[in-house]
């Protein structure tokens, strides 16, 4: 992949894989500078949930899925559905690091007659996969094209990105005892387990504990890693994809508001932000912004 | 447009199939030589007349166990890579899905078909828990949802031919009790087409779904009585047909619409809607009065809710009264 990244953050000195981990970390730090601009530019969003999956998201499009690229262009891609569509922030800031979209685009984030609609739209952007903005759906969409990848005997993998707070939705464990019912191994679903949801914390809500054992009960194979630990994700990955029977969940503990120490881990956070030009200077110094870089995010140009 | 002189001249006899059965037997047919289609149930195939299908290409039916809105979803993933999938549950459940249609599907424009079976207080006995008098309305407020309700055991046959061939998100009732056969296999079903089935003068009858044949017996109360009633068949509810809509208001000067569905939102909404954005009319409507069900059988609640072919005959006259009130 193209990554749009500076070769300044790269630590040569690190052997291949220190390296790759370095780079996918600079990504994901170009995602969360990328999410709090948007929504810094929008008025509103979400950037609590932005964050916490910055790692994630960085992971899947830098060395997991399957996609097409200049010596392959007709691949049969992989799929990756974001299920928590509020973080479509992320999603868009993931795409313009690996030059998949413009960033200036993705700074367009809830604009009038913008591709970088307020939750994910498949007829917008088509690697969208999905529209998705309504919490389990994504999951059960993701459920169907494993099935129907299977059906075809077709090889692509498929992803789905839920929330913690997702799992409170009766949906989603309909389509937990599916995908392990159909024994879709073509499935590998994360959860961003940041502890919070839109008004409080998930135990004040609706308690999920304990979360892993209800996933292995449902008959997954059940991964549980560090959401910002690089090398784990990479790993976890790499099981998911060695399973043969199972549909596999990777439980990723995650920070909500990840980098922005002001956010980190407060419901407040969580959506309908909006952001001031002091809140965003602060938020972009914590993410080690060079200047140049923090003038073309604030100039909305990328 | 094939117009027809007498009353339910293509009458070929009462009984026959239920919709869901014919629609069942069809699917099977049309799916033999359309390998992508494949077929989703929650548990009740025997009620909505997949179990044709999973008996005849058992490697293309997909169980989904009581889970409606992980199937109505996962159907919106399905089709996301190539298939066309068919999901199938009584009407009431599609409600409970509705709003999986309306993003996983409709909002990303997925070829899905939606089969419902079981609508309206043509359920019976399962009473006003099992009989969506909604659907209509609800699938019909989605954009880019096309709605269609067959009348008969043939039309349902060619309907199913033609949603599987239409590329878009379609929400199509069957019928759960016997149906009156209607149509021989010169009938022609094309989504977004009305059909007058009998031509007259003074009012016109738009119905669909099970109330076409009481429609056509209308017809007949009111010739007895010297009132010549047009009869429309209306199988496509979105988009409606508002060329013969328009076309009868010209002709006949007021309009009843006849549905097994809530008289808001269903046919008579849309038939009012299309009729006042060309030549407007007085409608009546026929259909529940925006209340629920109970339980007995089909052709009892038919009465007890005002569904019969009296009651359609009372409505053209009502129709008629206030046409002839206007020109004074
Ligand atoms: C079905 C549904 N109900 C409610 C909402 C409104 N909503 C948006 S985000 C959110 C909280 C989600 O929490 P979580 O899944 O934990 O996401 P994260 O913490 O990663 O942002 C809610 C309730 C929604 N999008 N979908
Ligand atoms: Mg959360």
């Amino acid at each position: 992949m193209n990554a749009t990244l500076q070769v300044a953050e790269l630590h040569e000195a690190a052997g291949p894989r220190d390296r790759r981990v370095t780079q996918l970390e600079a990504i994901a730090r170009e995602i969360r500078r990328l999410s709090v601009a948007a929504i810094y530019h929008a008025g509103s969003g979400h950037p609590g949930g932005s964050l916490s999956c910055a790692d994630i998201l960085a992971v899947l499009y830098g060395t997991v899925l399957n996609l097409p690229h200049a010596d392959h262009p007709d691949i049969d891609r992989d799929l990756f559905v974001l299920s928590k569509g509020h973080a479509a922030p992320a999603l868009y800031a993931t795409w313009a690091a690996f030059g998949l979209m413009s960033r200036a685009e993705a700074l367009t984030l809830r604009k009038l007659g913008s591709r970088a609609q307020g939750h994910p739209h498949v007829l917008d952007c088509p690697l969208a996969e999905s529209s998705t903005g309504s919490l389990g759906q994504g999951f059960s969409v993701s459920i169907g094209m494993a099935m129907g990848l299977r059906q075809q005997g077709r090889a692509p993998r498929v992803y789905a990105l839920l929330g913690d707070g997702e799992m409170q939705e009766g949906e989603v464990w309909e389509g937990a005892m599916c995908a392990a019912h159909y024994g879709l191994a073509n499935l590998c679903a994360v959860i961003d387990y940041n502890k919070l949801q839109s008004d409080d914390r998930n135990a004040a809500i609706m308690g999920l504990e304990p979360l892993a054992q209800k996933w292995r009960a449902f008959g997954w194979n059940t991964l549980e890693i560090n959401g910002h630990d690089v090398a784990g994700l990479l790993a976890a990955f790499e099981a998911a994809r060695n399973e043969r029977t199972l549909p596999t969940i990777i439980i990723a503990h995650t920070t909500k508001g990840k980098g922005v120490p002001y956010m980190e881990d407060h419901p407040q956070w969580h959506g309908s932000v909006k952001l001031t030009p002091e809140q965003i200077t602060s938020a972009l110094t914590s993410l080690d912004t060079d200047p140049a870089k923090a003038e073309g995010l604030l100039n909305g140009r990328g | 447009m094939a117009v027809v002189e007498r009353a339910a001249p293509q009458l070929i006899g009462t009984s026959g199939d239920s919709l869901r059965e014919a629609f069942g037997k069809a699917l099977v047919e049309w799916s033999r030589e359309r390998p992508r289609v494949v077929v989703l149930d929650a548990d009740i195939a025997g009620g909505t007349g997949v179990h044709h299908f999973r008996k005849a290409l058992p490697h293309r039916f997909f169980q989904f166990g009581i889970a409606e809105q992980n199937m109505m979803a996962a159907a919106g993933g399905m089709a996301a890579t190539g298939l066309v999938p068919v999901v199938t549950t009584f009407a009431v459940f599609c409600l409970r899905a509705i709003e999986q249609a309306r993003l996983s599907i409709a909002y990303a424009k997925r070829n899905v078909k939606i089969v419902a079976s079981h609508p309206g207080i043509d359920v019976g006995p399962d009473g006003g828990s099992a009989q969506a008098l909604e659907d209509l309305a609800a699938f019909r407020a989605i954009p880019g949802m096309t709605v269609i309700s067959p009348a008969d055991p043939e039309e349902m046959r060619q309907a199913t031919r033609a949603i599987l061939d239409f590329e878009g998100p379609v929400y199509m009732r069957t019928g759960r009790s016997a149906s009156t056969r209607l149509f021989g296999p010169a009938h022609k079903f094309e989504i977004g087409v009305g059909q007058m089935l009998r031509d007259g003068r003074d009012v016109s009858l738009v119905a669909c779904g099970v109330e076409v044949s009481r429609a056509l017996e209308a017809a007949d109360l009111l010739a007895a009585a010297k009132i010549s009633a047009r009869v429309i068949n209306m199988p496509t509810i979105k988009p409606i047909d508002s060329a013969i809509l328009a076309e009868a208001s010209v002709d006949t000067g007021c309009i009843v619409t006849a549905e097994d569905h809530n008289i808001f939102g269903g046919l008579g909404g849309a038939v009012a809607e299309a009729i006042a954005q060309t030549q407007p009319c007085p409608i009546e409507f026929v259909g529940v009065r925006d209340q629920f069900g109970q339980s007995g059988e089909p052709q009892e609640l038919a009465e007890f809710y005002g569904l019969t072919a009296p009651h359609i005959a009372a409505a053209a006259r009502r129709a008629i009264a206030r046409k002839e009130s206007l020109r004074r």
